[in-house]
């Protein structure tokens, strides 16, 4: 369910290290969760994020959330597709439907980050 | 923390793969596939929808009427045998206690369709009020599940499951004793969603039976099972108004644009007094839909701005599936309630602009 290729947050964002660079998206639980989503809105190129601080909003036919980072660093892509094409969150979320990319400014915040086993587990507690 | 309630229809929720979530104390389906695709199915071909969860209180007895009259602000004097209104009921400040749906069942009959969050509160009021009249209350939701069939292809569902002529029923009428897959139902001809619908009450255990009847009945016209997240965002873009959300105890239906249910002829009722002295003064604020400017979604508690001042609170938000865009009620001064007027809707520390518009968001296309 939850790929063991890349690391999650608790607020149910995805990281996966791609040549020293980390794509960004939401797990396949916060899609579901959220159900339908209608709108997104997303940093700019270039833009500095944070650990753990909103970068961007998601928002569905039922409620609105804000996007966390999972790690420090700079904006270096941005999946512009999605701007037009929200739905594309509900259907492939761990793939086509990241977010973005960032230029990570430190190596120490990736550790902080769960593992798939441990993600697994936060979201059969939340679920449950 | 109590454990919540289930209906009748819970195994046959799981099976078609529901989110179920707590609401007013029932668990029950949020969704199937998609908030969006369900809102669709309903708008161009048919939705199911359990709301088992409702309340259904009957007043009976020589004196129903008069009970009835007592604690509804429309008119039931007018209901022939079979007839059905919508109709808030008030408090003496004209505050509302619940939206109801009353119908004379039978000569001295009356049934009440009422929402679950405020059951126990309905059931507790009218009994109140029914003291001293020669008429008894009795709350009869757990014996009987409800079923809403809503949207163009609701009809001719219908017609291949049921035994009697329930297509021919006008709106807010009803028919007793009608047998849909062989199971005794009372069948009622309204809808919360803006689409042409009936509602099947039948006996509890017998739901699931009625349910799946409907769905292989309905598939060739595209019936889905559709949950509370599609009821919403339908009735939202129908105008209807959500207690708890857009009215209850502290709002008027002056306030609300239900004033063409409150019927000062009729005599007396509880909240009359209130209500005429608002009438006579005129009310201070509005409940008013608007459109979000935007692409950013207002959603309840959320503050309404104009003019740099905060005037008031979203009631109900959300992106409207068919209108393809975001809408929302709110309570606003009557200054600001004309359509056009220009506000602000806060959202998450920004102000998004939003205009009043006129009610409903969406009418169904008649043909």
């Amino acid at each position: 369910m939850y790929p063991d290729d890349r690391r999650y947050t608790r607020e149910h964002e995805w990281a996966k290290r791609e040549d020293g660079r980390v794509r960004v998206g939401i797990t396949r639980f916060a899609a579901e969760r959220l159900s339908d989503v209608v709108y997104i809105e997303l940093p700019t190129v270039g833009t500095e994020v944070r650990a753990m601080q909103p970068f961007g909003v998601v928002e569905s036919v039922k409620a609105a959330s804000d996007l966390y980072a999972p790690v420090s660093g700079r904006v270096v892509e941005v999946n512009a597709d999605l701007l037009e094409h929200p739905e594309r969150i509900n259907q492939d979320p761990h793939g086509d439907a990241w977010l973005i990319v960032v230029e990570p400014a430190n190596d120490t915040e990736w550790d902080q980050l769960l593992t798939a086993e441990a993600y697994a587990a936060l979201v059969a507690a939340e679920g449950a | 923390m109590s454990a919540l309630r289930q209906t009748s229809l819970h195994a046959a929720h799981r099976a078609a793969g529901a989110r179920l979530v707590p609401f007013a104390g029932w668990e029950m389906p949020l969704q199937y596939v998609g908030i969006v695709a369900e809102h669709v199915a309903v708008r161009t071909r048919a939705g199911l929808f359990d709301v088992s969860h409702m309340g259904q209180i009957r007043v009976e007895g020589r004196e129903a009427l008069e009970v009835v009259q007592r604690v509804i602000t429309n008119d039931a004097s007018r209901l022939s045998v079979g007839r059905g209104l919508y109709t808030p009921m008030c408090l003496p400040s004209g505050g509302i206690v619940d939206d109801v749906t009353v119908f004379r069942v039978a000569e001295d009959v009356y049934l009440f369709v009422v929402n679950a969050a405020r059951r126990e509160r309905d059931v507790a009021w009218i009994t109140e009020h029914a003291a001293g009249a020669t008429a008894t209350v009795h709350d009869v939701s757990d014996a009987t599940a409800l079923l809403a069939l809503q949207g163009p292809r609701a009809a001719a569902i219908l017609a291949r499951v049921a035994d009697g002529e329930v297509t021919v029923l006008p709106r807010f009428h009803a028919l007793d004793d009608v047998r849909i897959a062989g199971v005794p139902a009372w069948v009622s001809r309204t809808g919360y969603t803006g689409e042409d619908g009936f509602e099947l009450a039948v006996p509890w255990d017998e739901a699931p039976r009625v349910w799946y009847a409907l769905l292989e009945a309905g598939q060739p016209e595209g019936l889905v099972p559709a949950g509370l997240g599609a009821r919403d965002t339908l009735r939202l873009e129908a105008g209807y108004m959500l207690y708890g959300n857009d009215i209850d105890e502290t709002t008027t239906p002056l306030e609300a644009p239900l004033a063409w249910t409150v019927k000062f002829d009729k005599g007396e009722f509880v909240g009359r007094e209130a209500l005429i002295r608002q009438h006579t003064e005129g009310v201070t604020r509005r409940l008013v839909g608007f459109e979000v400017v935007d692409r950013a979604i207002a959603r309840a508690h959320q503050g309404i701005w104009a003019e740099g001042v905060r005037i008031g609170r979203v009631t109900s938000g959300t992106f409207a599936p068919t209108l393809q865009r975001p809408i929302g009620l709110g309570y606003v001064p009557v200054a600001y309630a004309a359509v056009g007027t220009r506000l602000e809707i806060e959202a998450r520390g920004t102000y998004v602009p939003a205009r009043v518009v006129s009610l409903p968001f969406y009418r169904r296309p008649t043909h």
